[in-house]
């Protein structure tokens, strides 16, 4: 897995490319908490992600938990669709805020 | 029909020995004439399976071992998944609600809801554990 971190439309944009599994899930969950920590609102871009295991859905889920207890945005974007099929195994893809890209969440939020 | 032996791999319990079980369990699913589909279901359970003798069995110990055995009867697929860790409680090894929103323990959830069978138990004298996955293909 790697990662690049850029700024968009307010939000801290963390993008993973490649396969999320237990051997990388730790370093997806860290870059997800350093970004709350430093109170951003962060979208985690998952248009590149081929492969995520339950460890990496668990960082996910608790980059979602974190946001919400800091009153932090929080959402995915762009999951790719093996991603979203271990999404919807898990049936968090109505849990998490989801868009097709960073564009159309800003949309969203107005 | 008697079962056809795919494959049988040994390999140490690392995170980064995952990819390649992931690819094993690719090209035998392929080969036994699995949809994409059905192929991007089979690597997640095997994935999930081999995941929780790594953290829950071996409980992170990276000199441990399992082997992966993959059996094709003609109409089902079976993926055996064998460990040396000290025996599991199997009464612990169960889904969790999926209400209950938070990071963790979705592994035995995945596998059950991809295959068609699971059993597990002990092996032997207290040598190991297993899991054994059935999935029909036909």
């Amino acid at each position: 897995m790697k990662y690049t971190v850029r700024e968009e439309g307010g939000y801290t944009v963390l993008e993973l490319t490649g396969e999320v599994d237990l051997s990388c899930s730790p370093e997806a969950r860290k870059q997800i908490l350093l970004c709350l920590d430093e109170k951003r609102n962060l979208l985690v871009d998952m248009s590149r992600v081929n492969y995520i295991d339950s460890s990496g859905v668990a960082s996910l889920v608790e980059g979602f938990q974190t946001a919400k207890k800091r009153n932090l945005k929080f959402g995915l974007v762009g999951v790719s669709g093996s991603a979203m099929s271990v999404l919807q195994l898990a049936r968090l893809d109505k849990v998490f805020p989801i868009h097709l890209n960073v564009q159309e969440r800003l949309k969203a939020d107005g | 029909m008697k079962a056809e032996k795919l494959l049988e791999v040994r390999f140490p319990a690392k995170p980064e020995r995952l990819c390649l079980v992931r690819s094993l369990v690719r090209s035998a699913s392929t080969h036994s004439g699995c949809s994409g589909a059905l192929c991007d279901k089979l690597v997640i359970a095997v994935n999930e399976a081999c995941m929780n003798v790594i953290q829950h069995a071996y409980k992170g110990d990276e000199s441990g071992e399992m082997v992966l055995e993959i059996l094709n009867n003609g109409s089902e697929l079976l993926f055996r998944l064998k460990d040396h860790a000290a025996p599991i409680d199997l009464n612990s090894v169960k889904p969790r609600d999926l209400d209950e929103i938070r990071p963790g323990g979705l592994g035995v959830h995945f596998i059950r809801e991809i295959m068609d069978e699971c059993r597990m138990g002990h092996l032997e004298k207290g040598a190991g554990n297993y899991l054994e996955m059935t999935k029909r293909i036909d």
